[in-house]
């Protein structure tokens, strides 16, 4: 649920800075109904898929569900890490805010089913695409632990909580530490990869699920060692 | 592509360690050499030389 609920934070601070700067500028009506669609389609996605997953074995669920959570996990990790020590920008949330509300103004007016096409459309896919992702972390944490729902709560307390900041705000949110929760999936996400991916390939942990709190205290370590070791090739080389 | 993007990301390689690591672990685990070991070291193996490959 943490897992869910961190990603789910991520990604819908990401997803408001776009969707606050086309209702700024193309009107409320088209974003808010793009924004909308968009989640009642990954909605319908972890609807039509959790059931889907509940009939596989949980051998081979988990293999495939440590294997996506490792391939996702990593790239989460990467990003932060490279972020953390200074080879990579850290995102700027005012930076995209600025960017999408200038294309926003200049984007030509075309009226579709009753809404700005533009604003609808740039709406929909930014909450659609960033949303996805959460969707599958929803369906992988919560079918390897027997519960979905649980999974999608965490997920949807944290779009709440986000938007209600947003919407008291009324600009994006760049003071949300983004790296930071985006590290903390990354661990997570890898260990729990690492854990049931070992087991879906047949391993018996030393001590059982025991052995969990010992892989996530070595993801943590690697992750912070690889940062300070970055960071000082960052300086040996500035 | 989309997909491609998705699931595989930045570095296909990364990717295709894993899969690799996978392969290993599963091999180790039919033989009677305990296997719990390869993930992890593989893990933080793969996730070294694609850091070292972005921070270039």
């Amino acid at each position: 649920m943490l897992s869910a609920f961190l990603a789910s934070a991520v990604e819908t601070v990401e997803a408001l800075t776009i969707v606050l700067a086309i209702g700024l500028t193309r009107g409320w009506r088209s974003a808010l109904a793009g924004a909308g669609v968009a989640t009642l389609a990954l909605a319908a996605v972890v609807a039509a898929l959790g059931p889907a997953l509940t009939v596989i074995p949980i051998e081979v669920l988990r293999l495939v569900v440590g294997g996506l959570l490792l391939v996702f996990g990593l790239q989460w990790l990467r990003k932060a890490i490279l972020r953390a020590s200074g080879w990579k920008a850290i995102r700027d949330e005012d930076a995209v805010f600025a960017r999408e509300r200038a294309e926003a103004a200049t984007a030509p007016d075309e009226e579709r089913a009753g809404v700005d096409w533009y604003g609808f459309t740039i709406s929909f896919k930014a909450v659609l695409l960033e949303g996805l992702e959460v969707a599958f972390i929803v369906l992988t944490f919560g079918s390897t632990q027997g519960s979905i729902p649980l999974a999608a709560v965490g997920a949807a307390a944290a779009v709440i909580l986000v938007v209600l900041a947003g919407i008291l705000v009324r600009e994006p949110l760049s003071r949300v530490p983004e790296n930071t929760l985006a590290f903390a999936v990354g661990v997570m996400l890898t260990t729990f990869g690492i854990f049931w991916g070992a087991e879906g390939a047949g391993v018996d942990w030393p001590g059982g699920d025991a052995a969990l709190p010992g892989v996530l205290a070595f993801v943590l370590l690697v992750s912070f060692a690889f940062v300070a070791m970055l960071r000082r090739q960052r300086v040996a080389v500035a | 592509m989309f997909w491609w993007d998705f699931i595989v990301g930045d570095d296909w390689r990364v990717a295709v360690g894993i899969l690799l690591a996978f392969g290993l672990t599963a091999l180790l685990a039919a033989t009677s050499v305990p296997a719990w070991w390869v993930l992890p070291l593989a893990v933080a193996a793969v996730l070294w030389l694609s850091l070292v490959r972005a921070a270039r």
